[in-house]
């Protein structure tokens, strides 16, 4: 049993704009505490990847930053957490809204299965009750940004479902993007493909970066390694370790994170 | 060992063989009343069927011919004004069973539609009787219809909530992570996914209201003419056929038979519309 900390874990102040930050976050379900006292920044147009073993919280940390976590029964949370500075948790803040600036990518791809391709692409819109004005071309566009187009421009009106995993999951990412989020937090994006898809999924992760600030909870180190400019390190609900990925994985400061980005747990 | 494991293995075989034999003998015990009724319904209402049976109002007693155009009409209009009041109000109720599952009414809702649903019939008429009927001083189309979609809403409402909650977890998060709220999901997500068994399953709910006649003894009541208005009593070919059969005249005798096959077809004719929608968009 590893001691709990007294102190917080030092989080660097980042080069670059802070675009969203937890800051004494902490999160339950039912009597079961998930997360502790976590502060942390993510920078914007930065991928910021949170690693650990499974039930470490990480999950449970990203759907905090859009306020998926309280929609499960018996799930509160406390602390604050920052966009652009302003609380997502104030009182006059409708969770509608913070869910559009902060998109999410779930761990299975779950594409609508009744909607063609092209409608899943456009259900965040339609969802919020907004009719594009060139619903073709934005469709285009965000398929092109998830680098899916060349793969479904001829299959547009066939069911989500009928594409393969990999496809499927970037289908999801082109659904996140065509509402045009701010953040877009990834859980585990690539844990139900193949390494072609995760290697497509993580050249997105690349190119996306310039548009948007990603967060990706992943239980791959070398993921992390190879798409992350931050890495964070939870552990039992803690964040034991915060910094550019580089140091992360060449010096961690704490021996807990050399063990586990070692392999001798987790 | 291997001996042993041979012995096992052709005694699992035998007992499946007999359980597959077993399963057919069942099927076909089972059809034999569905073939008896639609045969033994064809073979004597195809007799009496005729042109005039479709277009014409009944004759005077005493009087032989005339045709049942009023009841064809009116069992339309019965079933067809229920599933308007019913359907929606029966998809609204199980999508809310469905979406909010854990409220105290919830739970209230849920077994007031079990309830409901074990409800025979006729009680159902009598209900309607005492409180719109009598109220309004005559039977009435809409009566009828009221009695046959207070039948339907506890099967709609209960098929659809099953059907909702098929639908995945994921699909909802999906929806709820796009910035949706809860009754868009419900519409767009829940009901398009569960959607087209949902629309079987009204279907089912038509075709057995198709059937009901004791409700419509004292409320629809009958009617030898054309209703005039939804205010009026309407004939239908559920109480034709009660009225007809227990009559005395061989005449009428033949007619309810007639009328027993057409009321068989149109509920033939429903269910396989229903199998249709359940199967097609699924093969996608």
């Amino acid at each position: 049993m590893i001691p709990p900390r007294s102190t917080p874990p030092p989080s660097l102040p980042p080069p670059g704009v802070e675009k969203m930050r937890a800051e004494g976050l902490s999160a339950w379900f039912g009597q079961k505490r998930a997360l502790k006292d976590i502060t942390l920044p993510l920078v914007e147009h930065k991928v910021t990847a949170v690693i650990g073993p499974s039930g470490c919280g990480k999950s449970t940390f990203i759907r905090c930053l859009n306020r998926m976590h309280e929609v499960v029964p018996g799930a509160r949370s406390e602390g604050q957490v920052l966009l652009d500075g302003a609380s997502i948790f104030g009182r006059e803040v409708d969770p509608v809204r913070v869910r559009r600036r902060v998109g999410m990518v779930f761990q299975k791809p779950n594409p609508f299965p009744a909607m063609s391709v092209r409608d899943n692409v456009l259900a965040g819109l339609r969802l919020s009750g907004i009719t594009p004005p060139d619903p073709n071309r934005l469709a285009e566009e965000v398929l092109r940004q998830a680098a899916l187009w060349d793969d479904v421009k001829d299959a547009l009106d066939l069911p989500g479902g009928a594409l393969s995993g990999g496809q499927q999951q970037r289908l999801c990412i082109a659904r996140c993007l065509a509402l045009e989020p701010e953040v877009v937090l990834m859980d585990e994006p690539c844990s139900s493909l193949d390494p072609v898809a995760t290697a497509k999924i993580e050249d997105l992760i690349h190119e996306l970066r310039e548009r948007y600030t990603i967060v990706i909870v992943t239980h791959s180190m070398q993921q992390a390694a190879r798409v992350s400019d931050y890495t964070a390190f939870f552990y039992v609900g803690e964040l034991v370790e915060y910094d550019e990925a580089d140091v992360i994985f060449t010096k961690p400061s704490d021996p807990r994170t050399e063990d586990y980005i070692t392999g001798r747990f987790g | 060992m291997r001996a042993e494991l041979d012995a096992a293995y052709s005694g699992r075989t035998l007992a499946a063989r007999a359980a597959t034999a077993a399963s057919c003998v069942a099927v076909a015990i089972a059809m034999v009343p569905l073939l008896a009724i639609l045969l033994y319904v064809a073979q004597r209402g195809l007799g009496a069927l005729s042109w005039s049976f479709f277009t014409r109002l009944p004759n005077p007693v005493g009087e032989s011919g005339g045709g049942m155009a009023n009841a064809i009409v009116g069992t339309l209009e019965l079933v067809g004004l229920a599933s308007l009041m019913g359907i929606p109000v029966g998809i609204a109720a199980g999508l809310f069973l469905a979406e909010y599952r854990t409220t105290m009414l919830t739970r209230v809702v849920r077994f007031s539609a079990d309830v409901l649903a074990g409800v025979p019939s006729i009680i159902v008429g009598v209900v309607v009787y005492a409180t719109v009927v009598v109220r309004m001083q005559h039977f009435s189309t809409l009566a009828g219809a009221l009695a046959l979609a207070v039948l339907m809403l506890p099967l709609v409402a209960r098929t659809t909530d099953e059907l909702a909650r098929t639908v995945p977890d994921s699909l909802r998060e999906a929806a709820l992570a796009l910035g949706a709220s809860r009754w868009r999901i419900a519409i767009h997500v829940v009901l398009r996914t569960a959607g087209p068994g949902i629309r079987a399953g009204c279907m089912l709910a038509v075709a057995r209201v198709c059937g009901e006649t004791a409700p419509l003894l004292f409320t629809a009541f009958n009617n030898r003419f054309w209703n005039e208005s939804l205010g009026d009593p309407t004939s239908s070919l559920q109480v034709q056929i009660f009225t007809y059969t227990m009559s005395p005249y061989d005449d009428w005798h033949a007619q309810a038979w007639a009328a027993a096959l057409v009321l068989v077809a149109i509920v033939v004719v429903l269910n396989l519309a229903a199998r249709r929608v359940l199967r097609g968009p699924k093969a996608a």
